[in-house]
């Protein structure tokens, strides 16, 4: 047998198989960066429809009573007030029981009971906002708020309640995974000194964790102010509201705003720029949650770094 | 008794402290049961939520469950069923699994598989994770601007389909990024050592490993796409009622999905809207949580560790 001396043209790819090759990987580059244009598309349809509405709009209107966008008026404080409104009332009920759940599923729960539990924490967070909003409605306001104040069924309280079920389990589990994050030797060398489990976790691990701990807050305050349904069916601000930061009453947030104009509960004939203000809403919008997002973000960022 | 006491030597007081004796730890207790409450509290709202729901929703399924499920929408509750949002919530799935699935995936291989650390792709990642915060009504607007009005389409479900995939979309990125990434590189190296090309590598070694963790993100994704309802209310799902039962008309005509109608009817002053609610609340939810305990399960069953 002779042997056949190997040449550099056996080792080439073949054409067919190079060319194959290169259409994959124009495919997988292309579904990449089309993710920048999605944020461009973004930017760009929010954009312009917001100038045409703040350029040609009464400057006078988005500064008056209330937001009644068919009586052309445009107040951004009644919908700015009534979303601070019901982010501040779900963050007093989404802190402590998602950072309550956070620590507990870290530090204290078995493997066992991690297990059975976390699930279920899943699947709250799998419940669909606009179911909230009906139980919010018809379960949170007439047996939580009403037996306790004199509040009118939909009011912003009975909203807030409900968005801060929404994001509780996003805080646990945000929280959870920055306490996980911190190495267990922290913990041996407090336990090493005597520390208690609960000295142990209040004085070292949350400390250790508080970069992870305020992200998974900022993230709830930004999907807080990002929750729709709940707010558009429990809060009770459909057809315009007045200016009110009293959580018992109705009120009116930018993003229920944003469906009543889309629905047409708000559009009449001849009224102006109504289209456009739901733009101008959403671009503000955007603009808070993308500051939001990144702040969070860095954050994170600043616990990876650090163990 | 007292000078007794005084009279323990220190290895007796090493002892009694090591065993806690004299220093009932009543706020360490207090502490687990705060933290056990909060976790408890979430699941007790969780277990209130579903029994008020199944209970509201019992007069529907008790006198006429398949009609429910196969009437059109009426304005009149007796005959009120949820048949267009049962149509039009598959015509949106299949868009998102058609599109989102395969561009979601794409992307993920080619930020683990192909890309170099480069400014380009630190962009695209980073910019990835911010699409996945943005809220789902802005996608609403941008479906609004773009398909809607700038491309002439129309309050149409192709409108709405193409929306829900975009909201979707990072999210699909996200989790597959993590299912390719938690591949060890072992087996890449084994692929290219006998002389695999890198798509080779891909398809034959890393994507079978990662199947599992993409396929238990995807469908969190599609369940997820199965509830939102602000942005479809923004592209023109039709809060309200209209006669078209057919899915082709319904591609390119009026439509609803199950979360819009649980939307319009909650807003319904009449008293048996509420039953009626509660019961297309009860479809949404036993699809979303069976989409969820089979996610759950298949990463249970293929959760490897290395």
């Amino acid at each position: 047998m002779t042997a056949v001396p190997l040449a550099a043209s056996d080792l080439q790819i073949a054409a067919g198989r190079r060319r194959r090759e290169r259409a994959v990987a124009f495919f997988f580059a292309t579904a990449a960066v089309l993710s920048i244009a999605i944020s461009v598309a973004i930017i760009l349809s929010l954009l312009g429809n917001a100038l045409t509405f703040f350029l040609n709009v009464d400057k006078s209107s988005l500064w008056t009573d209330g937001w009644f966008p068919r009586r052309g008026l445009f107040d951004i404080k009644t919908i700015v007030a009534g979303t601070l409104v019901i982010s501040a009332v779900a963050m007093l009920v989404a802190t402590p029981l998602g950072l309550g759940a956070g620590i507990y599923l870290s530090e204290y729960a078995s493997p066992r009971i991690r297990r059975a539990l976390k699930p279920i924490i899943e699947i709250l967070a799998s419940i669909p906002s606009v179911v909230l909003g009906f139980f919010a409605l018809t379960w949170i306001s007439p047996n939580v708020i009403q037996p306790l104040t004199d509040a009118p069924l939909s009011n912003m309280a009975t909203a807030g309640i409900a968005v801060g079920v929404l994001i509780t389990p996003l805080i646990a589990s945000v929280s959870e995974d920055a306490m996980h994050a911190v190495p267990s030797y922290l913990r041996e060398a407090s336990y090493g000194l005597g520390a208690r489990r609960r000295t142990t976790t209040l004085s070292v691990v949350v400390p250790a964790a508080v970069s992870g701990i305020v992200a998974a807050l900022i993230i709830g305050v930004s999907r807080a102010i990002g929750e729709t349904m709940i707010v558009a069916i429990a809060a009770g601000g459909t057809g315009g509201s007045l200016f009110e930061i009293n959580p018992l009453e109705p009120g009116q947030t930018m993003t229920a705003a944003m469906t009543a104009l889309a629905i047409g509960s708000d559009r009449v004939r001849g009224a102006e720029y109504t289209f456009e203000s739901l733009f101008f809403v959403g671009f503000l919008l955007f603009v808070v949650t993308l500051t939001l997002n990144l702040m969070s973000d860095a954050f994170v960022r600043r616990v990876r770094r650090a163990y | 008794m007292a000078t007794r006491a005084e009279a323990l030597r220190p290895a007796e007081i090493v002892e009694q402290r090591l065993r806690g004796a004299g220093t009932s730890d009543w706020r360490s207790r207090i502490v687990e049961a705060a933290l056990l409450l909060s976790l408890m509290i979430s699941l007790g709202v969780l277990l209130v939520l579903l029994a008020d729901i199944i209970i509201t929703s019992f007069p529907v399924f008790a006198s006429r469950p398949a009609e429910f499920l196969f009437s059109p929408l009426s304005a009149r509750p007796a005959t009120a069923g949820i048949l267009q949002g049962l149509v039009g919530s598959l015509l949106l799935i299949l868009f998102v699994v058609l599109l989102a699935l395969p561009l979601g995936v794409g992307a993920a291989v080619y930020l683990e598989e192909y890309a170099h650390d480069s400014g380009l792709t630190r962009l695209i990642r980073t910019n990835i994770r911010n699409l996945a915060g943005v809220p789902a009504i802005v996608y609403g607007l941008l479906g609004l601007a773009v398909f809607v009005t700038l491309l002439g389409m129309g309050k149409i479900l192709i409108a709405g389909g193409l929306t829900l995939a975009i909201v979707v979309l990072p999210i699909v990125v996200i989790t597959a990024s993590e299912a390719l990434r938690a591949v060890p590189n072992s087996i890449r190296e084994a692929a290219f050592g006998v002389g695999a090309t890198r798509w080779e590598t891909v398809r034959s070694h890393v994507l079978p490993y990662a199947a599992p963790g993409i396929f238990t993100g995807t469908i969190l994704a599609l369940a997820r796409a199965f509830g939102e309802t602000a942005p479809l209310l923004m592209v023109g799902a039709i809060a309200g009622t209209f006669s078209n039962t057919d899915p082709a008309e319904m591609l390119a005509g009026s439509y609803t999905a199950l979360p819009t109608i649980v939307f319009d009817w909650s807003g319904k002053p009449q008293d048996e809207f509420r039953a009626l609610t509660a019961a297309a609340i009860v479809v949404l939810l036993a699809v979303i949580m069976l989409v969820n305990a089979i996610a759950i399960t298949l990463r249970n069953r293929y959760d490897r560790r290395w």
